[in-house]
């Protein structure tokens, strides 16, 4: 990436968010800052309740930020829009439609219709390597092609940014090990902007090139580590002396955060 | 739970559960003191032949069939929108839902006289009754589906650029049609059960009706297969409406085998 001229692909803009919940307000979010680069791989990782998910939500425009900005390619983020792509921990396919029809979805929306819709549809079923599975029910899928077909699915739309909320997190080690293999080879291929939470320092190690460390409520920027390891990276990138070092150092500082949500 | 697959055949099950209610049945008959409730099988049924002869039998279910069809079906189209309204706008919901639920609870006999006093008598108290009851089942049932449409399906359908408009007609209304069907079998089983009340109204056929005027001069045998009667079309019914189960819904995740 070297001399690499590369802009800004999301600003997110001192966002602070307050929930207003039975026991008063409780502050989601506060002062945080970020700028996305294009083509960038970012991970957050952080304790359960520090407000990743609302991060990632405002981001997409599923929720407002109470004071602060969010901007996609310099124009301020109101509601929704398929430039930013989202893929949910649940899933979220609908079960009355099949494979393809879940991946035309977004597609018919944005009247592509008949033959091209289908072509483009197979295209990124093809590169979920689900092409022998177009036409069965999402109850028919195991929870690693669900997430797949999911993943084609917000491809579809051709987003600029993806932004994956915990996409692996409800899938067993083997599965998850090989769909993370899976989105670094297409991002290295692509190189979509992509946004991505996990709870899994060692997924977001493997995958991104910058990860960052969010604190305890209310949630804050704790610190961007840069993770300079060289793609293609491989589960061998796992053993080396510089992913167990920068494994170390972040698990610490999560570390410390579980323990203030604990206090 | 259960053992696998015992090697008889379903049909064999069902022969085999119909020969033990006929058993049941002839040793009540047997009995003096169950003998009046329950006439012999053959006699029952030899009695079709009476009230044929009569010239009300199939008038009676004719009639029957009218009534709820006609109350099941104004019924079903009235909850539809008061259901997704109340889904959808809180205000109709607290207007609207503690009235419901008070309705629901009282047996529609008790408020026949007061339907029979404005409607007169005839079919169209009858409807009248019918539509009430299964409207409130129906409501109360589509209004819940509406309420538990899974809330990231609606988020995931959003990010893909779906409007309000695409959101209600390609996730909301497929994803309640489940519910949809449970409220249809509901409502269906609600209109043959509320038959009775709904023909206390002074109709003039019917099985409901004919029930209670078997009931005045003491013809049992007949009355028994009148029962049996609306017992075989609420089966019917069921039938057509696993069918539709089937047909429509067969993507969802927990099916009964």
């Amino acid at each position: 990436m070297a001399g690499e001229e590369r802009s800004v692909k999301v600003r997110i803009d001192n966002v602070k968010r307050i929930f207003n919940t039975r026991n008063g307000e409780m502050v989601a979010l506060n002062g945080v800052s970020l700028d996305i680069m294009e083509n960038e791989f970012i991970c957050v990782v952080g304790p359960s309740g520090c407000g990743k998910s609302t991060l990632l939500n405002i981001i997409a425009g599923l929720l407002e930020p109470s004071s602060g900005k969010v901007y996609c390619d310099g124009k301020e983020v109101v509601g929704t829009g398929t430039e930013r792509g989202v893929v949910f921990q649940q899933y979220a396919l609908f079960p009355w439609m099949t494979v393809k029809k879940n991946v035309m979805f977004g597609l018919n929306l944005k009247g592509i219709k008949g033959q091209e819709a289908e072509d483009i549809a197979m295209k990124y079923i093809k590169m979920v390597q689900l092409e022998d599975f177009i036409n069965h029910y999402p109850k028919e899928l195991s929870g690693g092609m669900k997430q797949r077909v999911a993943i084609a699915r917000a491809y579809a739309v051709n987003p600029s940014v993806l932004l994956m909320d915990e996409p692996f997190g409800a899938l067993d080690a083997q599965t998850r090990t090989q769909l993370q293999s899976e989105l670094l080879e297409t991002w290295e291929k692509e190189r979509k902007t992509c946004f991505f939470i996990t709870h899994d320092v060692d997924e977001a190690i493997i995958l991104a090139q910058k990860v960052i460390i969010m604190s305890a409520r209310p949630g804050r920027i704790k610190e961007i580590v840069d993770i300079n390891i060289p793609y293609p990276r491989t589960q061998e990138t796992k053993m080396s002396p510089e992913f167990l070092e920068l494994k170390n150092h972040i698990w610490s500082q999560v570390y410390q955060e579980y323990l203030e949500v604990r206090k | 739970m259960k053992k696998k697959n015992s090697k008889i055949p379903k049909k064999v099950w069902l022969l085999l559960s119909f020969l033990t209610a006929m058993v049941l049945w002839t040793l009540l008959s047997m009995n003096e003191k169950t003998a009046r409730s329950f006439p012999n099988v053959i006699v029952t049924f030899r009695s079709m032949t009476t009230m044929i002869e009569r010239g009300v039998f199939f008038q009676d279910i004719k009639s029957s069939l009218i009534s709820v069809s006609a109350g099941f079906a104004i019924g079903f189209v009235l909850s539809l929108p008061v259901a997704i309204l109340m889904a959808w706008y809180i205000p109709v919901r607290n207007i609207i839902e503690p009235w419901i639920q008070f309705i629901r609870n009282i047996p529609p006999l008790a408020y026949v006289p007061l339907v029979v006093i404005s409607a007169g008598v005839g079919r169209k108290p009858q409807i009248i009754v019918i539509t009430i009851a299964t409207f409130l089942i129906m409501t109360v049932t589509i209004y819940q589906g509406v309420l538990n449409v899974d809330e990231t399906l609606i988020k995931a359908a959003r990010v893909l650029g779906a409007t309000d408009k695409d959101i209600f007609l390609k996730v909301i209304a497929p994803a309640t049609l489940p519910f949809i069907i449970t409220a249809i079998r509901l409502g269906s089983s609600t209109a043959l059960t509320t038959l009775i009340a709904a023909e206390s109204t002074g109709a003039v056929a019917g099985l409901g009706m004919r029930i209670r005027s078997l009931n005045n001069s003491f013809e049992s045998e007949p009355m028994l297969l009148y029962i049996i009667i609306i017992g075989i079309i609420g089966m019917l019914v069921e039938k057509f409406v696993k069918f539709l189960e089937r047909r429509f819904t067969g993507w969802q995740e927990k099916r009964e085998a």
